[in-house]
């Protein structure tokens, strides 16, 4: 069944990747490219799933993750960040503020695509 | 004429009115209640230093040798205004030592030396001697003057005196020996003060001093029309106008001998010791005397000269002793009453002058030089014996009446031929050998016993023989011979002339060869002796009375054992019961002990004890007596020297411990400081490190992805393929430009670049920036302006490092200019002080507070929150680099909005050698980022 899912990434390219990747499992992809931008998304409508990269322009993705925590109307929405820094410190920090997965880039492609399966069918 | 008894009973009245002020005074005392305890009294109480000698010997010295009396008072006064803290350090430690008297000082400074505190004793009884007889000799002139006047207008001869009224010397010798009796030995603690005779010494000062100026103004005002009258018909007659110039040149060394003398006098004299230190009741006093009592001389001195010069011109055959003008002036113009009134003045400086000499002196006499002498004769067992207080008494009164017979005798066979300034000075050099002893004891902790007994003996035999030998001479004693051809004719030893020193007068004579063998002996016999531990212990104690003033006597570091019974008993036969009682109790209460119910006195009553008997019988004496009571070690002294400097020692140790550990701490600050410093740089390592991962992953994810898409999707269409394709490539790109950039940037910053420094005109190397950079330009659309004229100088610099510059800025330029309607500048001017290059944009500008931070590294300026601006962000960190290196600066001036102008500075081969000439502001910090 198609999911709705919310790609939060600065980069064009990744996005493009990104797009690309979800489209072809199904999913209704929609885009967002910095951090407030990504919260009135997710108000507008609510995604099943956020992809969510970490190192954004105004809030970061620890703080979009952390707010879409804090609202009780968005419990249940899967969070995958999405990190260049390879520090165990972020990763820990990424489960603190209450993501449910962590991927370091660059990414194997299959993999993002097992995990937002997994995440998605999962529940 | 006055009848002679009146004058008689007119002056014995006088003496009466002064006793029963003392009398008075002490009454209120002994009552609690005193009335001398402020500066003014303290103050005219010092004024003793006017006697007689002021009163009539100035004006006879004046009208002999103009004003030529004043050095001494220039003395004092440099000592009291100039030199007051070495009077307050000899007051403090007097106090806290209970110092009876000037040899009670010296002996205490020097180890409680008995032998010291005989000799200074015998010196100032030998040297006090001719000024007391001076005051009886000025007493009884004055007398006959006021009796016989005008039939005599000299002193007849004493052998003629006998017949007149009996003599008159010896009489007032007598009445002031039973006066100095009656106020200065009612206490037997001499420390205490007496309080009763400086009231009296006091109320004299004011005495002598109104008569004097009473008679100074008579003669100035009544026989004259004021100072200017007086001195312009003394101008007119040759011998007296003589008077009012400085004299020959010899008159110099006089002047200066007498000022010398005076200031050792004012200190070193046994009476202004008893004023100035031992009866000092604050401290504080000073302060106020300080000014108080030179402003008395300068009063006193004002109409000295205008009598001496009335006299001269009154007395114009000379028939008159000008020693006597303050009597006879008057006298000639019939003001008998105003003759009366200034033989009163003169008989108050002198009988003060006598009264204060005497006691002191008695003092010495008995703590000094009888008891320690009475103590040390087994057979009379004195130290077994009961109260010694009537003793003691007895002894000082004695010995008042002694040195006033003595100084009559002087008086009698020796003085009376001499002026009263003569007389005087003699005993001022003698008191001046104290001077050395003194000064070095309060300054210089190395001075020694040896090197003061030495010194003050040189200089008292000096004294002597230079001095007072010579008097000898004129009674007949001595054959004139002694004088003029010196001892069994050898002449380099003629008293007035010694190793054939001539030039000199007498007086400035005998004070050079004294001061030089006193000052030679001190000072090389204490640096060549051992000082003994008790010693070192006074040394301390006077020299550092300040730093130490906690610590009142080097006898707190006793450690003999003794019983308060003991104790108490020997105070008790010393001071009487009552005295000691009061000691003791008040000690107790301090102590906050039951004295009745110790047996051991502590090392602090001991001490206290022995500070009452040194009240008593002088710190010498002190010494040995508690020394017969404390059982054990009488003087631990050499153990006590060990514990001390052991205690020094540890103090030195703990001191080097503070040391060291103040400088571990400066060390662990040093640490932590760079323990902080490591931490940031750590920090900022990590932040870059992990900035460099970030920027390495995001190309390379776009890369991996689409590599990754494009194998699992074959069936894709040609027109996607070849779009990630694209991706791929200028990701790869983007990715070998941040590596190559990375590598130059660490290179730069370590320094391993190979630069290839020339002298070259900039001109071409900008040509080919712009020729690389123009594909951009024309790519994107964005006018390129080029300004290179002019001429540009020769720069010295890398070439191809310097066209990097500037495609960096070329660059970055195109890249945030607007599109379309971009327009990018590049302008190059040759300036005095080097090149200025400058690109600028019309681009959205750089907010202030990242004008710094663009330049540093992955720090790129957010020009809007959707387009991110394509770079590596390490370009203008580089250049900057770069830039720095060939010793120049790089910038940006720019406003939100309204474009960016980045401009670098690099210096021309013509401003970088008038650099050397005047810096300029370029390339300041050049070398500093190499």
């Amino acid at each position: 069944m198609p999911y709705s899912i919310l790609v939060v990434e600065d980069e064009p390219n990744i996005i493009d990747s990104l797009s690309f990747l979800m489209r072809r499992e199904g999913h209704d992809v929609r885009v967002a490219q910095d951090g407030d931008a990504a919260l009135k998304a997710v108000a507008a409508a609510r995604p099943d799933l956020v992809i969510l990269d970490v190192m954004l322009p105004e809030r970061d993705g620890f703080e979009v993750c952390r707010l879409i925590r804090a609202n009780d109307q968005w419990q249940g929405i899967k969070i995958i960040l999405l990190t260049a820094k390879g520090r165990d410190s972020d990763r820990e920090k990424g489960m603190a503020v209450g993501a449910n997965d962590y991927i370091t880039k660059p990414f194997s492609t299959r993999e993002i695509v097992a995990r937002v399966r997994e995440l998605l069918e999962g529940t | 004429m006055l009848n002679s008894w009146f004058i008689v009973i007119t002056a014995f009245a006088y003496l009466c009115l002064l006793f029963a002020i003392a009398y008075y005074v002490d009454k209120k005392a002994d009552m609690g209640r005193s009335l001398i305890a402020n500066p003014y009294i303290y103050a005219l109480s010092i004024a003793v230093y006017c006697t007689s000698w002021t009163f009539y010997g100035s004006v006879g010295r004046a009208a002999s040798g103009g004003i030529a009396f004043l050095p001494i008072y220039l003395g004092p006064t440099l000592v009291f205004v100039l030199w007051w803290f070495l009077l307050r350090k000899i007051i403090r430690i007097s106090k806290a030592h209970r110092i009876t008297s000037i040899a009670d000082f010296i002996s205490s400074r020097y180890g409680k030396s008995t032998t010291l505190s005989v000799l200074v004793t015998v010196i100032a009884v030998i040297g006090i001697i001719p000024y007391i007889s001076l005051q009886l000799q000025a007493v009884s002139n004055s007398f006959y003057v006021l009796l016989e006047y005008p039939e005599l207008t000299r002193p007849p001869p004493v052998s003629e005196r006998l017949s007149l009224v009996g003599d008159m010397a010896f009489l007032v010798a007598l009445i002031l020996a039973a006066f100095a009796i009656l106020f200065g030995t009612r206490h037997i603690d001499a420390s205490e003060h007496h309080e009763g005779m400086v009231a009296a010494v006091a109320f004299e000062s004011v005495i002598k001093l109104l008569a004097f100026l009473a008679v100074g103004i008579f003669v100035t005002y009544g026989l004259y029309d004021g100072f200017g009258d007086l001195f312009g018909q003394a101008a007119a007659v040759p011998a007296v106008a003589a008077l009012f110039t400085l004299g020959d040149t010899s008159s110099y060394a006089q002047w200066v001998t007498m000022t010398i003398l005076s200031m050792a006098a004012i200190v070193c004299l046994p009476r202004q010791f008893q004023v100035t230190v031992v009866e000092n009741v604050d401290e504080t006093h000073l302060d106020k005397a300080a000014w108080l009592f030179p402003l008395y001389l300068l009063i006193i001195n004002i109409f000295v000269l205008p009598i001496a010069i009335g006299g001269r011109l009154v007395f114009a055959d000379g028939s008159v002793d000008a020693d006597t003008f303050v009597l006879t002036l008057p006298m000639a113009e019939k003001q008998e009453f105003l003759a009366l009134f200034a033989f009163l003045g003169g008989l108050s400086a002198a009988t003060g002058m006598v009264i204060v000499a005497a006691i002191a002196l008695s003092t010495m006499i008995c703590n000094d030089l009888v008891m320690p002498a009475l103590l040390r004769l087994q057979w009379l067992r004195l130290t077994e014996k009961g109260d010694l207080t009537g003793l003691l008494i007895s002894i000082r009164r004695v010995a008042i009446v002694v040195i006033l017979l003595l100084g009559y005798a002087y008086f009698r066979f020796i003085g009376q031929n001499e002026a009263l300034v003569t007389t005087g000075l003699v005993s001022f050099a003698a008191a001046a050998q104290f001077a050395p002893a003194i000064i070095g004891g309060i300054l210089w902790k190395r001075a020694s016993r040896r090197g003061a007994l030495v010194g003050l003996s040189l200089g008292f035999m000096v004294w002597g023989y230079t001095l007072l030998l010579p008097f000898f001479a004129q009674p007949g004693w001595l054959p004139p011979e002694f004088i003029t051809h010196g001892p069994f004719g050898i002449a380099l030893l003629r008293p007035f002339e010694l190793f054939g020193l001539t030039g000199l007068d007498s007086l400035s004579h005998a004070l050079f060869w004294s001061m030089l063998a006193n000052i030679g002996g001190y000072i090389i016999c204490s640096l060549w002796s051992r000082q003994s531990p008790i010693e070192r212990i006074q040394a301390v104690l006077f020299v550092d009375v300040f730093s130490r003033s906690g610590q009142a006597s080097g006898s707190q570091f006793w450690r003999g054992s003794a019983t308060v019974s003991d104790l108490h008993a020997l105070v008790v036969r010393f001071v009487g019961p009552g005295r000691a009682n009061r000691a003791f109790a008040e000690y107790a209460r301090v102590q906050g002990v039951d004295l009745s119910k110790v047996h051991e006195a502590d090392a602090d009553l001991v001490s206290l004890t022995e500070r009452l008997l040194a009240g008593a019988i002088g710190a010498a004496s002190a010494r040995v007596m508690v020394a017969t009571v404390a059982k054990g070690e009488v003087v631990g002294l050499e153990e006590m020297m060990e514990i001390l400097e052991e205690t020094s020692q540890v103090i030195e140790y703990s001191h080097g411990l503070e040391q060291k550990s103040r400088e571990l701490e400066a060390t662990t600050a040093e640490l932590r400081q760079a323990n902080e410093r490591l931490k940031e740089l750590d920090r900022l390592k990590d932040d870059f490190l992990s900035t460099v991962s970030h920027e390495l992953r995001t190309p390379l994810t776009s890369i991996r992805s689409f590599s990754e898409i494009l194998f699992d999707n074959p069936q894709l269409d040609e027109e996607e393929r070849s779009r990630f394709l694209r991706v791929i490539v200028k990701e790869s790109e983007r990715l070998t430009r941040l590596i190559n950039q990375l590598l130059d940037l660490a290179k730069l910053e370590t320094g391993n670049v190979d630069w290839h420094m020339e002298d070259f005109n900039p001109r071409g190397a900008l040509e080919d920036a712009v020729a690389v950079a123009g594909g951009l330009f024309a790519a994107d659309m964005v006018d390129l302006k080029v300004d290179l004229d002019g001429d540009l100088g020769r720069i010295h610099a890398d070439r191809d490092r310097l066209i990097q510059v500037v495609v960096n800025l070329l660059s970055n330029a195109a890249k945030f200019s607007p599109r379309p309607n971009g327009v990018v500048e590049l302008k190059a001017e040759g300036r005095p002080d080097g090149l200025r290059v400058s690109v600028s944009d019309n681009g959205p500008g750089i907010a202030p507070q990242d004008q710094q931070l663009i330049f540093e590294r992955f720090q790129q300026a957010n020009v809007s929150l959707t387009s991110k601006p394509i770079g590596t962000g390490l370009g203008l960190t580089i250049s900057r680099q770069i830039i720095e290196h060939f010793g120049g600066d790089i910038g940006v001036n720019s406003a939100p909005g309204a474009g960016a102008c980045f401009y670098f500075h690099v210096p021309t081969l013509a401003a970088a050698e008038g650099m050397s000439l005047s810096p300029a502001p370029l390339g300041a910090s050049a070398q500093s980022a190499e």
